[in-house]
């Protein structure tokens, strides 16, 4: 049974002055968290994240994004473009891979939510997480969870017959290569620029599959 | 983003009035457009209906051997479907040759028909735009607009409508089904659902307020060779320059075309169906001509004018040649 965590109100606390500054409660508003006038529209929302259930109380504003990270604290998932771009949020929706910054919390309700902490932890790592230290997939790490979070779910759109702009024949099944990668991870952008190492985490993992 | 209630209705109906009870609701499919546009305060929905619950995610057959794409079957789910790549080829190769895969899990049918333009100007709100602020101005006539419509612009607004996916379904004559807040349903000709800008760039499909697309029918397979290639300013993961969705058919060794569409060139997927059986032989210069006969390009973007013909005549030799991409 997974045990149930109660969060309310804590990141939503104005910091001491914000209200005061017209600008400052633009930016919370761009942020996507509430001001005082906005705390009747609120949503009591169950999120399942890496096994656990979450309860919290959202502005439906709120980005999957933004609840993992300032709700839950689980601050493995990146924002680094917030619009769809870059691929740093992507986050395992039922088992899929999505971008977590173009989604609301309010949508999830009952999804099963797998972020970066959820595949493995420092002790026990996943192979993917095991390939990418491996391998120095990464320099800052920034986009590395996004790329993890990716890599695996691409393992496993090749399995299922999920075609790419890259596959040749639509009716067979999809040769795993390294063009069908490359291709497949187009939607997480590295700026450190470590994709020839990634490449070779994921070869690897997908090497070791039957 | 501005402030919004949210409500999960559980059927097609319940939605459809929902949308029209409220002044300023707006429908949430996939929400990978519409919350990328709320956070710019470019849509400023005041209530939002999010459609995921009311089924309509399942592709079936129909009675008149074609397909029917509930309106919620993501564009994974579509491109993956056995059905679609064995009888809708250019369908499938249309939606993978768009966003990345994180976005096509979302990505919904009903929700990449009406993706928004990608203008640079429309995205800027301090920027004229007629299509976000009617009267306000366009300012990439005059700005920058090499991305921007060669052909069916106006005076108002020279966008291109983003999808690959609809280029496809453009060229296999999809029909959009819908449900009225009324209750009524419909079936509108993927033709005739975007509308070209003229004087009113902001009106961009026929859809009355509260309609809700429900499914995407596709007719019989035309059977053929389907390709859809896209030229665009990476290999992936950005949006069409200039694309071509080709049915072609070789009849006594000789290709013939079958359905031609375009993406990139104008405010709605582009078919021309006088290019399409008009020419022998498949020339594509010859079919260029007809298709680009009223073209207004800027000269920014007239680039598009050799490029509208190469693509064309890429794709018709990868035909020749038997390839299916
Ligand atoms: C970085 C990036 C790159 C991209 N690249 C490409 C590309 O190369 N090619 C391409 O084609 N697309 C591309 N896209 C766009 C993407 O395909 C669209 O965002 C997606 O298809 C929209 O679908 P959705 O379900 O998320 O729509 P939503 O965002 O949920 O909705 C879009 C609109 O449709 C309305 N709507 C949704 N469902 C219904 C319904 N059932 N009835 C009536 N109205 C409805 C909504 O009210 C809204 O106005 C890209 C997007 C991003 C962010
Ligand atoms: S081309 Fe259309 S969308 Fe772009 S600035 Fe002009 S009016 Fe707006
Ligand atoms: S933060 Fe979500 S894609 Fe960049
Ligand atoms: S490791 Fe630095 S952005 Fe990828």
């Amino acid at each position: 049974m997974a045990s149930v965590h109660t969060e309310t109100n804590g990141p939503e606390q104005p910091t001491p002055g914000a209200a005061e500054s017209s600008l400052t409660v633009a930016g919370e508003e761009l942020r996507g968290t509430s001001s005082p006038k906005q705390e009747a529209n609120r949503h009591s929302v169950q999120l399942r994240v890496n096994t656990q259930l979450h309860a919290v109380d959202l502005d439906p504003r709120t980005t999957l994004l933004d609840a993992l990270r300032e709700h839950l604290h689980l601050t493995g998932s990146k924002k680094g473009c917030d619009q769809g771009q870059c691929g740093a949020c992507t986050v395992l929706v039922n088992g899929r891979r999505i971008n977590s910054c173009l989604t609301l919390a309010v949508m999830h309700e009952s999804d099963a939510i797998t972020t970066v902490e959820g595949l493995g932890t420092p002790d026990r790592m996943h192979p993917m997480q095991a390939a990418f230290v491996e391998h120095d997939g990464f320099q800052c790490g920034y986009c590395t969870p996004g790329q993890i979070c990716s890599a695996v779910a691409v393992l496993d759109e090749i399995a299922s017959g999920v075609p790419s702009h890259v596959t040749v024949d639509l009716a067979r099944p999809i040769a795993l290569s390294e063009t069908e990668i490359r291709e497949r991870m187009s939607g997480n952008i590295c700026r450190c620029a470590a994709y020839p190492n990634i490449i070779e985490a994921i070869r690897t993992v997908a090497g070791g599959r039957p | 983003m501005k402030a919004f209630t949210y409500e999960r209705p559980a059927s097609a109906a319940e939605a459809a009035a929902a949308a029209v009870r409220i002044p300023g609701a707006k429908f949430i499919a996939g929400g990978t457009n519409l919350l990328d546009l709320m956070k710019l305060q470019i849509e400023t929905p005041t209530h939002l209906v999010d459609v995921n619950s009311i089924g309509f995610d399942r592709i079936e057959p129909t009675d008149q051997g074609g397909l029917r794409i509930g309106a919620l079957v993501r564009n994974t789910d579509l491109a993956a479907d056995p059905r679609i790549r064995r009888d809708y080829g250019v369908l499938s190769r249309a939606i993978v040759s768009g966003a990345s895969g994180q976005l096509r899990n979302k990505a919904t049918t009903a929700g990449n028909l009406l993706q928004r333009t990608r203008c640079p100007y429309f995205y800027d709100t301090d920027m004229a735009c007629n299509k976000r602020t009617p009267g306000s101005g366009c300012a990439a006539i005059g700005g920058l607009n090499a991305n921007h419509a060669i052909l069916g612009a106006s005076e108002a607004c020279i966008a291109t409508h983003p999808s690959d996916m609809a280029v496809a379904m453009r060229a296999l004559d999809a029909s959009v089904e819908t449900v009225a807040p009324s209750g009524a349903s419909r079936s509108i000709p993927i033709a005739d659902l975007h509308c070209l800008p003229g004087n009113t760039p902001h009106v961009e499909t026929v859809l009355e307020p509260g309609e809700l697309i429900t499914a995407v029918t596709l007719p019989k397979p035309r059977g053929g060779l389907q390709l859809y290639r896209k030229v665009r300013e990476r290999a992936s993961y950005a949006f069409a320059t200039v694309s071509v969705a080709l049915i072609a058919k070789i009849e006594e060794g000789r290709l013939t075309v079958d359905r031609l569409a375009f993406g990139g060139l104008a405010h709605k997927p582009w078919r021309v169906e006088q290019a399409e059986h008009a020419v022998a032989g498949a020339v594509a210069d010859s079919i260029a001509d007809v298709v680009l006969s009223g073209a207004r390009p800027t000269e920014q973007n007239s680039y598009k004018l050799p490029l509208v013909r190469r693509t064309l005549a890429a794709t018709l030799e990868h035909a020749r040649a038997g390839a299916s991409r």
